[in-house]
């Protein structure tokens, strides 16, 4: 049976029981497949990798029918829209009005809420800081029915307790948030061949001043002196204005992964034959383009349910932040240990984050560099592997991203979470997950 | 463009308010008994483009008041150009076995109901001579399975209904469409297991909805492929299909 409620990266695979909350005025208690004894969830859409949007003790409480707009200021850009709309429903309606988000992940399918309780970030987090950031307010309903509005001036504990607060706090019904003015649906984007890892800090640092959006790509393959090569984009959004936008359909022309094949097609051969011809795509080193948005920020979302071709076992995703100081020695570690592993990840992706103060009381982004991988599930190879790349983490004051892992220790999320104590403080009593059961062992 | 919807708060009607808000910025009058969730659909609308939003609260048990508010609808906007009738129940068909007030209360909404405002709502239209009128009907009313025969018929007999209205309504202009979607992943159906790869999304068929409109279609299933589905539920001979559970 397939799986309505599972995380992205389906791993661990299992069934996840769960229901929607059906009015923002509703109260949790009103929804009858929820006891006082089991703990459930708050859950978006799924696109958490691991286990941070899942809850097997109990059930998860899915936004997916508070799918409603509430207003809209197209004079300043403040939007009010229900938990779980989505980032591509806003972009639809605000892009030819002329605004856009002020961050944005690398898929548009995620809510609003779920925006939040990750504090998720974009390529322009050097600029902006994160999705916390430009949250103006929300309402936080809590198990027991008190609906707290939370703003910077007003319950502003559990405004920062709520953003990246892992759902943990309570339910969110509503959200504020703050939009950009953009001229058009397009950026100017510049693309740089790189050859080594040196190259890729000094292009980040110069690119700091010069562009909103900075992100690499590194081919897994390299070895030797060309380890961390790759391509280095940067892009801003387009200046000039041909005119209204015109209307998005985010949807058109998608192609689905129809169904889950027997077994993963992401391999060592297929992984090293994608990452060289990647990198090899590109003659010139320095290539500059007109792109449209979709394609530059939502590469991924061109193919729907992409997840599903790492087969029944799934996929891990494992992305750290390393602080800015360690940040070359320790990627550069990391790097030769999976070319070393021979088990490359598919897609490898490099930025330097920038020293925007995040809001929340956990939230992942801070000052450094952050490296993301994903690999397919072979069992104890795999965690093997994941397990000697936290040590370098670890080692190196780094952090991972709760939203992507499924598997780090509770030593390690202590470690680099000091103050998850205070969010165990906020926590609603009748909520948990997985993986906060597995990383502080509250219950 | 003026629209009317009942059954507003249903997934696939709010879905096909929502294109249309943002893609001819309709005027709409809503229909439909959840005012929370009518209001916020009203919102929403708005904010989507739509020029104006006029609520209506009522349960449509009471059919008496039909006559009523279609006709503060077609007060308030002169023309209708598109009535998209869209409320239902799945109800449960083994209680409609055992309780026949369960049956009465089945065929009630999905077909009783259906037909008692496509009669005030044809007499409306022609005198209008324009626009068209949409009902969400299912790929159930087809053939009776022993699954839901109940929900199956209360389909059907609108369907029947709607072929006839059709030859009354063509010679005046007016379109009446009859929808039949197949699996759809909706509150309706929010206790059955989507694993199979039949289900669509109510934005699926919404698209459909607006396309089969603009075309002038009759008849529409959706997503497209139900029609071969059905060609062949429906040619299936009585001493296999009398063994399927279906
Ligand atoms: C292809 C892809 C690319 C990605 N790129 C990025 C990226 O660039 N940067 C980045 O930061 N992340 C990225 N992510 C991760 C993703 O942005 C986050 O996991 C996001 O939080 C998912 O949102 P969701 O709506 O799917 O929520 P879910 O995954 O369902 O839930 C996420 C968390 O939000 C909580 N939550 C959901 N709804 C509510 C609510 N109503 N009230 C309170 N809490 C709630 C859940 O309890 C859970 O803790 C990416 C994911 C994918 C699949
Ligand atoms: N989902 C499918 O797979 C599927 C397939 C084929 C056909 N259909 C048909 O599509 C239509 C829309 O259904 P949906 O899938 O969008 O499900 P839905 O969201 O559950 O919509 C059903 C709607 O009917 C309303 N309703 C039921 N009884 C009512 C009453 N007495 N008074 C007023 N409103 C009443 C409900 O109102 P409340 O919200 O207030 O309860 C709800 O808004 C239905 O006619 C259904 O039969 C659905």
């Amino acid at each position: 049976m397939a799986n309505t409620y599972s995380s992205w990266g389906r791993y661990p695979n299992r069934i996840q029981n769960g229901c929607s909350l059906k009015r923002r005025e509703d109260d949790l208690s009103s929804l009858s497949a929820l006891s006082k004894n089991t703990p459930f969830l708050p859950y978006g859409l799924g696109r958490s990798y691991g286990d941070s949007c899942q809850n097997h003790a109990g059930y998860v409480v899915s936004s997916a029918q508070l799918n409603s707009f509430i207003s809209f200021d197209s004079e300043v850009g403040i939007l009010r829209c229900e938990a779980g709309v989505s980032l591509s429903d806003i972009i639809q309606v605000v892009l030819p009005q002329g605004w856009f988000l002020q961050v944005t992940p690398g898929t548009k399918y995620v809510t609003v809420a779920g925006a939040i309780a990750n504090d998720v970030h974009g390529k322009n987090h050097h600029t902006v800081g994160s999705f916390g950031n430009h949250v103006i307010q929300f309402e936080l309903l809590r198990s027991d029915g008190t609906r707290l509005i939370c703003s910077e001036s007003q319950n502003p504990d559990w405004f920062y307790a709520t953003i990246g607060g892992l759902g943990l706090t309570g339910f969110i019904t509503w959200v504020e948030i703050q939009l950009r003015p953009v001229k058009s649906a397009n950026l100017d984007t510049e693309n740089i061949k790189y050859n080594s890892l040196a190259e890729f800090f000094s292009i980040s640092e110069e690119s700091v001043e010069s562009h909103e959006y900075t992100v690499a790509w590194l081919d897994c393959s390299a070895t030797g002196a060309s380890l961390g090569r790759g391509h280095f984009t940067r892009a801003n959004h387009c200046q000039k204005q041909y005119g209204p936008i015109p209307p998005v359909n985010t949807e058109k022309g998608k192609l689905s992964f129809p169904i889950t094949p027997p077994l993963s097609l992401i391999n060592n051969l297929s992984v090293k034959a994608f990452n060289e011809l990647y990198f090899n795509r590109q003659r010139e080193i320095n290539k500059t383009a007109v792109t449209n948005f979709d394609a530059f920020f939502y590469p991924l979302d061109g193919i729907l349910h992409w997840n599903r071709m790492y087969g029944p076992k799934g996929f891990l995703q494992h992305q750290c932040i390393i602080p800015k100081c360690n940040a070359e020695s320790a990627i550069k570690e990391l790097l030769e240990v999976i070319s070393a592993s021979g088990m490359g990840s598919f897609l490898v992706v490099l930025k330097m984050m920038g020293s925007v103060p995040s809001k929340g009381l956990i939230s992942f982004p801070s000052e450094g560099a952050t490296l993301a991988l994903d690999f397919p599930f072979h069992g104890a190879k795999t965690l093997g592997l994941l397990l000697k790349l936290d040590a370098i983490v670890s080692a190196a004051g780094g952090s991972l991203y709760p939203a992507k892992d499924a598997r780090m220790s509770a030593q390690l999320f202590q470690q680099a979470y000091p103050d998850w104590i205070k969010l165990e403080e906020k926590r609603d009593p009748n909520i948990n997950s997985d993986f906060w059961r597995r990383v502080t062992g509250c219950q | 463009m003026n629209i009317l919807i009942i059954g507003a708060s249903s997934a696939i009607a709010t879905a096909t308010a929502r294109l249309y808000a943002q893609k001819y910025k309709a005027n709409f009058f809503l229909v439909a008994r959840d005012e929370a969730r009518l209001s916020a659909l009203a919102d929403d609308l708005k904010v989507r483009g739509a020029t104006a939003v006029t609520i209506k609260v009522t349960d449509f048990t009471d059919d008496a008041a039909y006559p009523q508010w279609i006709e503060e609808a077609f007060t308030a906007y002169k023309t209708i150009d598109v009535t998209l009738i869209a409320h239902g129940i799945l109800g449960d068909q083994e209680a409609c076995e055992k309780d026949v007030n369960k049956m009465k209360e089945m065929m009630f909404i999905n077909g009783f109901s259906p037909l008692a405002m496509l009669t005030e709502l044809a007499n409306r239209y022609e005198k209008q001579g324009s626009g068209t009128i949409a009902f969400v009907s299912s790929v159930a009313g087809d053939r009776g399975r022993s699954s839901n025969y109940v929900y199956g018929a209360s389909k059907a007999v609108v369907t029947t209904f709607l072929q006839g209205l059709r030859v009354r309504m063509a010679k005046l202009g007016v379109q009446v469409l009859t929808i039949k979607p197949g699996f759809v992943d909706t509150p309706m159906t929010a206790d059955i297991d989507k694993s199979g790869p039949l289900w669509a999304k109510p934005e699926d068929i919404a698209v459909g909805i607006e396309k089969a409109i603009v075309k002038g279609k009759h008849e529409v299933y959706l997503p497209f492929f139900w029609r071969y589905i059905m060609g062949i539920i429906m040619h299936i001979p009585h001493f296999v299909f009398n063994k399927l559970s279906l």
